[in-house]
């Protein structure tokens, strides 16, 4: 019990990488595995953010009457990952709007008969 | 001042010139600022590699915040060496991409190219010379962000679905390693490599570290296309325009393969890695595999382009079998093999978008009579051919030399009988193309199409092979520097060479 209760952020963490990396296998249109890779993102954005707690401790900014911080660092990298994830997400969308203009579809199976038979 | 920061201009030169290139809207001077970028960088970074051969590694702390806390910028040998290759590679495909370009993008993404390109460099640049965990990360999705625009250009639809079936693969990658450092930084506080190192000894049989050590391994073998992680490779090199095939065959992958090397030797520690965890064998059993399946493929292709792209993922099983044989001499082979390598596939795929160029097809078929038709073409895909299948003169045989001596010296005598195997599988998938090319008549319809290549695209892709020459007869620069790489990275993990 204690393993499920204390580790609890994890098991979030996990919950939603394997849905996110789940949708991105399994999903036929191309919208939705950019969606399943968002979500396996961010998960590990909130794997990084959870880290950074410290028990007991408040935001990092100085104050005179506290002197536990959480640690701000994982934050700050997860901010630069996130500006990662978003310019991934419209590289990825961009393509779409381009495979839609060329195939007349997004969805994989349709243009992967349409690729084989050029 | 420039003499200080001279560690830091290959990033941020291309860094710099890539939004010059879009503000300056017009096709020729964007084409002769890239050149001269490029061309600076790899000046700088020859610069770069003489003095860490002459006085050591230089580290520069970005910003004036010292390490471990501030990013530190660390230049060894081994990535001096690698970043010689890849700057080197950048300009001369910037050379000859200005007349291959021109019928493979539209013009109006002319501009865009060259902004990727840069960006691409700086991206790859980056990830050789940073000495910090997470800025690797951030380096490796910028230059792969380029990639995949870089990819996408082409007039050919299907460039779009290889680009965006490359972005999925590539960002679970990406994202992969960076669970990876996050699990490391949770163990150790710290995301410099070489604070890293020697926190790693301290808690070397944590499940934290471990598991770290998982997600970052499995994450770069998609980046560098180890079998069976390979399947974005092949339709993203064979539909993506010519000058960024050469461009990416030759340094994208091996900087995946260049990182490896670093988080395998430098951040882990080959002791650990390898005699703990025990990832020699995947790693050999993945090598292998990835010879003799993907030639066997590369000679069933009907695009030349696609034989050199399966050709690609067998030739980076070698540089991961020397890796994967822990001793100084294997991993100075797959060293070496970057280098080289990176002379051969981008004089291939050079001579493929010239005969592109000419007869907008890269498929055998169009290779037919072209020996007599396009003299110097041909010369030059042949004797990059041979350097391929590892004759002797070319740099082909020098590290596949290298690699089986390493292969013997651990007494694996069916390691040195798989390289054999596969360079006889090269012969066959090159000895196709060069048959079409110097036996059979050119198709009636092509006849009128066929000259020789323009000059622009003849003199980097000559200067490439005289490099494959002269490299393979003349290899102190290469293999000295290897030698020093590997010895260096053996040293770093703080292990001595482990003996099977």
């Amino acid at each position: 019990m204690n393993l499920i209760l204390d580790y609890y952020n994890y098991w979030i963490v996990v919950f939603l990488m394997m849905t996110g990396f789940y949708i991105v296998i399994s999903a036929n249109n191309l919208v939705k595995k950019v969606v399943g890779l968002n979500i396996f993102q961010t998960s590990v954005f909130m794997m990084y953010i959870s880290m950074g707690k410290v028990a007991g401790g408040t935001a990092p900014i100085v104050v005179d009457d506290n002197t536990l911080y959480s640690n701000p660092l994982p934050h700050v990298l997860i901010l630069t990952a996130i500006v990662v994830g978003v310019a991934t997400t419209a590289v990825g969308l961009s393509l779409i709007i381009r495979i839609k203009r060329a195939y007349g579809t997004v969805e994989e199976n349709e243009f992967e008969h349409e690729d084989d038979a050029i | 001042m420039l003499e200080q920061n001279l560690a830091a201009l290959p990033i941020i030169l291309p860094l710099i010139a890539a939004p010059l290139a879009i503000i300056l809207g017009r096709t020729m001077p964007i084409w002769i600022l890239a050149t001269l970028v490029s061309g600076c960088a790899s000046i700088i970074s020859l610069q770069l590699l003489d003095t860490v051969l002459t006085t050591g590694v230089i580290s520069y702390a970005v910003g004036g915040w010292q390490a471990p806390w501030g990013i530190e910028l660390r230049i060894d040998t081994a990535n001096a060496f690698v970043l010689v290759a890849v700057t080197a590679i950048s300009t001369l495909v910037l050379l000859f991409s200005k007349d291959s370009i021109v019928k493979e993008i539209d013009c109006s993404k002319h501009a865009l190219f060259y902004t990727a390109h840069l960006l691409c460099l700086a991206g790859l640049s980056g990830i050789l010379i940073t000495g910090d965990a997470f800025n690797l990360f951030v380096f490796l999705e910028i230059s792969s962000l380029a990639t995949y625009t870089l990819v996408s250009l082409a007039r050919d639809k299907r460039c779009l679905t290889a680009a965006f079936r490359y972005l999925v693969m590539g960002t679970i990658g990406a994202t992969f390693i960076l669970i990876g450092v996050g699990l490391l930084y949770m163990k150790t506080g710290t995301l410099n490599m070489l604070d890293l190192a020697t926190r790693i000894d301290l808690y070397d049989s944590s499940r934290t570290i471990n598991t770290g050590l998982a997600f970052i391994i499995v994450g770069v073998s998609i980046k560098l296309a180890l079998f069976p992680l390979h399947m974005w490779l092949p339709p993203a090199y064979t539909h993506a325009p010519s000058a960024v095939t050469a461009f990416l065959a030759s340094t994208a992958t091996k900087v995946a393969v260049y990182v490896m090397v670093r988080f395998i030797f430098t951040i882990f520690g080959a002791s650990y890695v390898f005699h703990s965890m025990g990832m020699e064998t995947i790693l050999m059993l993945f090598a292998i595999i990835a010879i003799f399946k993907c030639s066997y493929t590369a000679a069933m292709q009907k695009n030349v382009k696609s034989t050199l792209a399966y050709s690609s993922v067998a030739q980076i099983g070698y540089m991961v079998l020397g890796i994967s044989l822990v001793n100084v001499t294997g991993l100075m082979s797959g060293l070496l093999h970057i280098f080289n390598h990176a002379l051969m596939k981008g004089a291939l795929f050079m001579a493929v978008g010239a005969v592109f160029y000419r007869l907008g097809s890269a498929d055998i078929s169009a290779f037919k009579g072209l020996g007599k038709r396009m003299p110097l073409t041909m010369a030059a895909f042949t004797l990059a051919g041979l350097s391929i299948i590892g004759v002797p003169l070319t740099v082909g045989f020098i590290s596949k030399w290298y690699l089986v001596t390493a292969a013997l010296e651990q007494s694996h005598w069916f390691i040195a009988a798989a390289v054999l195997g596969g360079s006889l599988l090269a012969v066959v998938y090159i000895g196709r193309i060069l048959e079409a090319a110097y036996f059979q008549e050119p198709d009636e319809a092509n006849v009128a199409k066929i000259s020789e290549a323009p000059l622009s695209m003849l003199i980097p892709m000559w200067i490439l092979v005289i490099a494959n020459i002269y490299f393979g007869i003349d290899t102190s620069f290469t293999t000295e520097a290897a030698q020093h790489a590997a010895e260096l990275l053996f040293q770093n993990g703080q292990v001595m060479e482990v003996k099977p």
